[in-house]
């Protein structure tokens, strides 16, 4: 179990929370001049760092809005919390 | 020394002390050649190296273990083997592994202690009796045994089941063929075998890189040292993606943490296996008298083999939700393993870019029971280059086709 901070919310338990996968997936374009391979890639290929992984996060059972997460998939750590669109920020590795 | 087990040699062996057994294998080291290596111990692992030997004589074979044999997912599942798949492709493949499984012990020489008592998946409403029954015929028609049961019949087989659940108990669909095996057993005798017949049981052996050279395996570089090898299989459940990515491959695969947890052992009363995934339970009984229970996924990436509490709560809420009699049953051990998801919910078998380079991969919560076709695949693949004809469809290429074999969906796999 582990809390996550929420950007609009505050810290909550996890259980609040609904993982949504990789965070900074770009669908791959112009639609009609995508191949096979890089189509797949976007639909099926992951990354599955045994390290630090930016995820997005949905506070289900609150404010139902999404943000990113920094995690260690080992640990559990979270390293940052940050709003949609935005990149990762530099002063991230300190813990939250 | 005595090899053999058998009651002879049980009473030979009594009258002489026990002093005279054979160790199960050897505790090799390794040498620095070998016509084939298998990297990872667990069940998938060990079979793929007893199939190398035993179907394809290739016997100079090493297989290297980074921690102990049947240490990762092959000692923390749920113990339990069915074939209850909805695509022909899977269930071939899967009940194939349960026809192995019913004659390992013999072929083993090695008691797997596979109990045959039956698989229940329970269905709670009107729609579950529905997808139930459209399983049941998949099943017949795929030459699968199943069979249907109302609500009556289920209490008259299940014996403590809740009388009035909060969510009512409609029907279930039981494989009778399906049942449980002693994990650790499956492991030790797929050692025991392979190790007879010639193969290098490595433990404490951890592959930190591959060696290849214009596209073609050449060999590992281990904890203890350089082991070449032109023929490379890797069998590694929640670590594919790590150690592919070290031979410059990338899996369509994501490792997440799968729960068990066992209770005290008391007598048996619970002699068959209850699948209600409504209700998040899946239970059985061990031989030991443990309440062997299995939880779902934590929903986000980990490396960290242990559960979330919040699910250890769900499963054993659902547990006594369905048999009000084990509410004051403590646990005794919890625990979790690394699982490989594919996005289909169906395995990866298959050769890779690099040449004598084999995985077999993805069998995310469901690899113990396909543990003897695993293995039989992997090997016949890797000896012969081409797919077992039962894995044909367990390739990577399907991500790029889109021939997907969507066990997910189908037979309402619930990770």
């Amino acid at each position: 179990m582990f809390l996550i901070d929420c950007p609009y919310c505050g810290p909550r338990a996890e259980t609040e929370f609904r993982c949504g996968g990789e965070a900074h997936i770009e669908r791959p374009s112009p639609h009609g001049e995508v191949t096979d391979e890089a189509w797949s890639n976007y639909l099926f290929y992951r990354q599955n760092p045994k390290a630090e992984h930016r995820e997005r996060w949905v506070h289900t059972a609150g404010c139902r809005r999404w943000f990113n997460v920094a995690r260690d998939t080992v640990t559990h750590r979270i390293i940052a919390v940050y709003a949609m669109g935005e990149t990762m920020p530099a002063a991230a590795g300190e813990p939250r | 020394m005595t090899r053999h087990y058998s009651a002879l040699s049980l009473i030979r062996e009594g009258l002489n002390g026990q002093r005279g057994w054979e160790p199960a294998w050897r505790d090799a080291r390794p040498q620095a050649h070998y016509d084939a290596i298998v990297v990872g111990g667990g069940g998938h692992g060990l079979a793929t190296a007893y199939y190398l030997a035993k179907n394809h004589g290739i016997t100079n074979v090493a297989l290297l273990e980074r921690g102990w044999i049947g240490g990762g997912n092959t000692g923390r599942n749920t113990t339990v083997i069915r074939s209850n798949y909805f695509f022909p492709e899977t269930a071939a493949f899967f009940d194939f592994a349960l026809k192995l499984y019913e004659g390992l012990s013999q072929d083993l020489n090695y008691n797997i202690m596979f109990s045959q008592r039956g698989m229940w998946f329970l269905g709670h409403d009107r729609h579950a009796m529905e997808m139930l029954s459209r399983s049941v015929n998949a099943m017949l028609l795929n030459g699968v045994d199943a069979e249907l049961h109302d609500s009556d019949s289920v209490r008259r087989h299940i014996p403590g089941l809740n009388d009035r659940p909060r969510f009512p108990v409609l029907g279930a669909l039981n494989q009778p063929r399906g049942g449980t095996a002693r994990h650790d057993a499956v492991a030790w005798g797929y050692a025991r075998g392979a190790s007879r017949l010639g193969v290098d049981i490595i433990q404490n052996c951890e592959v930190h890189d591959f060696i290849i050279e214009a596209g073609q395996m050449r060999g590992v570089e281990t904890s203890l040292g350089t082991i070449r090898s032109d023929l490379v299989g890797m069998a590694v459940a929640g670590h594919s993606t790590v150690l592919a990515a070290k031979a410059g491959i990338r899996l369509p695969i994501s490792s997440y943490a799968l729960q068990a947890f066992v209770s005290e052992p008391v007598k048996p009363c619970l002699d068959t296996v209850i699948l209600s995934p409504a209700t998040g339970t899946y239970l059985s009984q061990s031989d030991k008298g443990e309440l062997v229970i299995g939880a779902g996924l934590d929903m986000f990436l980990s490396y960290a083999q242990r559960g979330s509490l919040p699910w250890m709560e769900r499963a054993a809420a659902g547990v006594v939700e369905l048999f009000p009699a084990f509410s004051r049953m403590r646990f005794l051990r919890q625990w979790a393993g690394l699982v490989d998801i594919t996005h289909d919910s169906t395995p990866i078998i298959d050769k890779t870019k690099v040449s004598g380079f084999y995985i077999s991969a993805g069998w995310g919560t469901g690899g113990f029971k396909a543990i003897p076709a695993g293995g039989w695949c992997l090997a016949h693949l890797m000896a012969t280059g081409t797919s077992h004809p039962l894995a044909t469809g367990f390739c990577l290429d399907r991500f790029r086709s889109g021939a997907l074999i969507d066990e997910a969906s189908a037979s309402g796999i619930s990770h």
